[in-house]
């Protein structure tokens, strides 16, 4: 029983020295900009650089479009399989897992070819059009987190009887949709946003591709052009993820509880 | 006679090849309590998914207050239902769950406020409002599921087997408190079950299902005593079956185990020669010769079971087995597995299974 607590201890010694040796590097290495001294002259840097202003403003923005068009097309698609159509549940989950098999690149450039400008459908004609692709493009890649995050809500709920019970006391689809089934998955919805968002942040291959001002090719720029400024990037890049998971974390145990699961 | 309140014709339901439901008849009078009792898999709880509009009919009409709500939709029949899983909204508190279906409906808040009050009062549950439902006990939530059910006023309360998920204590106090408050409220109701038990304690009438279709519809009391077919007789309630065969269907008499028993007027068109399955309850059975029973039976003691205030005794006679129960008394000893015994009956009280 001692011996193998020691040994389990030692292999969770040896994974965090993998994860954290390369990460206390970087912090270190992040703050050497000034000679013979630690500062914080790189994230000064970083941070006061109009670029990471604009390229980080414009991800944060295209990730809240992507989360709202994910809740748009994935909560009411999974609470309609699990509802009328369960036996279209493992097509769906196949159909949502191709984002991590087709790399982002053959993805996007499928859409250059689809929606250019002599296409029917012109997205990158505009540049409004091309932020609508991005977006788009975006949603597709954090299908396979938003959709397991909500399917995995929804299990956690009876959403065959809490909709006839709706319904039976008059209420019509969009009713039980944001009052029932909405609030008792909002914790299962908002991880999935946290992971879109987290993904959406360092997104580098659609967003150069596009050709957009995203935080991901310009984290690439830094990092090919400057020494000590793309290691202060990534520990800010891992310090925002890692806000993203102690928020689902923080927020998960505000999740509405039923009585077969009360705690 | 007025029309009936609930009028379902002619129902049918079937999915792909299977018909779950056949050719189900039922009229139910305003503020009526009806009972659909039957095993697993009799149709039972699809007839009343029908009536709420969870299922559409294969066929026939369903009329509530003279109008056809057949074709509607769940959402507009003004129909309650309480579920088996309680179904609460768990991110609602108690209150704004039982003001789900007022809020919907569009109802002022200070009415809503003050129906929702008046509910919990009903359910004697008026210092639960600000709880959710996770900190209710099972019949605790079940009682709110009622009080939400019936604060829309709907015309027509639906139970699908409220009590099943229970304990046995909270399901006889709950069952006579839903009769309770459905009399007080005079709804309609139509209550799913396949306890036999609740259903002969609470119902106006009962309609006992089998393979898709109503057997026998009546008050409790006749299908307990007037069972109409050999289902519903055995089905409701402890049984005991004899073979006989009529020796003169003229005078109705039939031989059980070589001795006579007179059943004039009811061997239905049997002729003489034919075999009959007879039927007796235990409490119409008595052991030994008793005034005012005009039949009886000799057979020999197989078991005794002593349930305190009651002793069920096993006869076996010829190769039948008879169940009765007699009442316990302190000065007389229970019978001995092994002693000779007669039975006695009332013929009256003998039942010809069709």
């Amino acid at each position: 029983m001692k011996s193998g607590k020691f040994w389990a201890w030692v292999v969770f010694a040896l994974g965090a020295a993998y994860f954290f040796i390369p990460l206390i590097a970087t912090v270190e290495f992040s703050m050497r900009m000034r000679r013979g001294e630690y500062s914080f002259d790189a994230y000064k840097v970083v941070l006061g650089d109009a670029r990471f202003q604009a390229t980080f403003g414009y991800s944060v923005l295209a990730a809240v479009f992507t989360i709202i068009l994910g809740v748009l097309i994935v909560v009411p698609a999974a609470y309609w399989i699990r509802l009328r159509l369960p036996q279209l549940r493992p097509i769906v989950e196949f159909i949502t897992l191709l984002p991590l098999v087709i790399p982002a690149i053959v993805i996007v450039f499928g859409y250059i070819r689809m929606y250019g400008s002599n296409s029917p459908l012109p997205f990158l004609a505009t540049d409004t059009g091309t932020n609508a692709l991005l977006v788009i493009g975006y949603a597709t890649l954090a299908l396979p987190y938003m959709y397991r995050a909500v399917d995995t809500g929804l299990r956690t709920i009876d959403v065959r009887t809490l909709t006839e019970a709706a319904q039976i006391l008059g209420a019509g689809w969009g009713t039980i949709i944001t009052r029932v089934i909405l609030p008792n998955v909002l914790i299962a919805v908002l991880s999935g946003a946290f992971l879109t968002f987290a993904i959406v942040i360092g997104e580098f291959t659609m967003a150069s591709l596009l050709n957009r001002p995203a935080f991901g090719p310009y984290l690439q720029n830094i990092g090919a052009n400057r020494a000590y400024e793309p290691a202060a990037l990534a520990i800010i890049a891992f310090a925002i993820t890692w806000g993203c998971m102690s928020l689902i974390q923080i927020l998960s145990r505000f999740a509405p509880r039923s009585a077969n699961r009360p705690n | 006679m007025a029309d009936p309140f609930l009028s379902i014709q002619h129902v049918r339901k079937s999915f792909g090849a299977t018909t779950v439901v056949e050719d189900f008849n039922l009229d139910v009078e305003r503020g009526e309590f009806v009972s659909f009792l039957g095993p697993s898999g009799c149709g039972k709880t699809t007839v009343l998914r029908m009536v709420a509009g969870f299922e559409e009919p294969s066929a026939g009409t369903i009329v509530v207050g003279g109008k056809d709500i057949t074709r509607l939709k769940p959402n507009q029949r003004n129909v309650g239902m309480v579920f088996q899983a309680y179904a609460l909204f768990p991110n609602l508190t108690v209150a704004q769950n039982i003001g789900f279906g007022l809020k919907v409906a569009g109802m002022p808040r200070a009415d809503i406020d003050a129906r929702v009050a008046e509910m919990l009062g009903i359910i004697k549950l008026p210092q639960m409002a600000d709880r959710y439902p996770y900190q209710l006990s099972g019949g605790q939530q079940q009682r709110i599921a009622l009080a939400r059910a019936i604060a829309p006023k709907p015309k027509l309360l639906l139970l699908d087997e409220p009590l099943s998920a229970l304990d046995a204590k909270v399901r006889v106090s709950l069952r006579e408190e839903i009769r309770s408050i459905q009399k007080k409220l005079g709804i309609t109701t139509i209550f799913v079950t396949h306890d036999q038990e609740e259903a002969l304690s609470i119902s106006d009438r009962i309609a006992v299902m089998y393979g898709g279709k109503a057997e026998q519809v009546g008050t409790p009391f006749e299908i307990y005593n007037r069972p109409a077919t050999k289902f519903v007789a055995n089905f409701v309630g402890t049984l005991n079956v004899l073979e006989g065969t009529v020796t003169d269907a003229a005078a109705g008499t039939v031989r059980v185990n070589s001795e006579q028993v007179s059943l004039k007027g009811k061997l239905n068109g049997s002729k003489s020669g034919d075999t009959l399955s007879l039927a007796l309850r235990p409490e119409a059975i008595s052991l030994g010769r008793q005034p005012g029973r005009d039949s009886s039976l000799s057979g020999e003691i197989s078991e005794v079971h002593f349930l305190g205030s009651v002793i069920r005794v096993r006869v076996g006679i010829g190769g039948n087995m008879v169940s009765l129960d007699t009442f316990n008394s302190p000065a007389t000893p229970p019978p001995a597995v092994g002693e000779k015994a007669e039975i006695s009956f009332s013929s009256d009280d003998m039942l010809v299974l069709h």
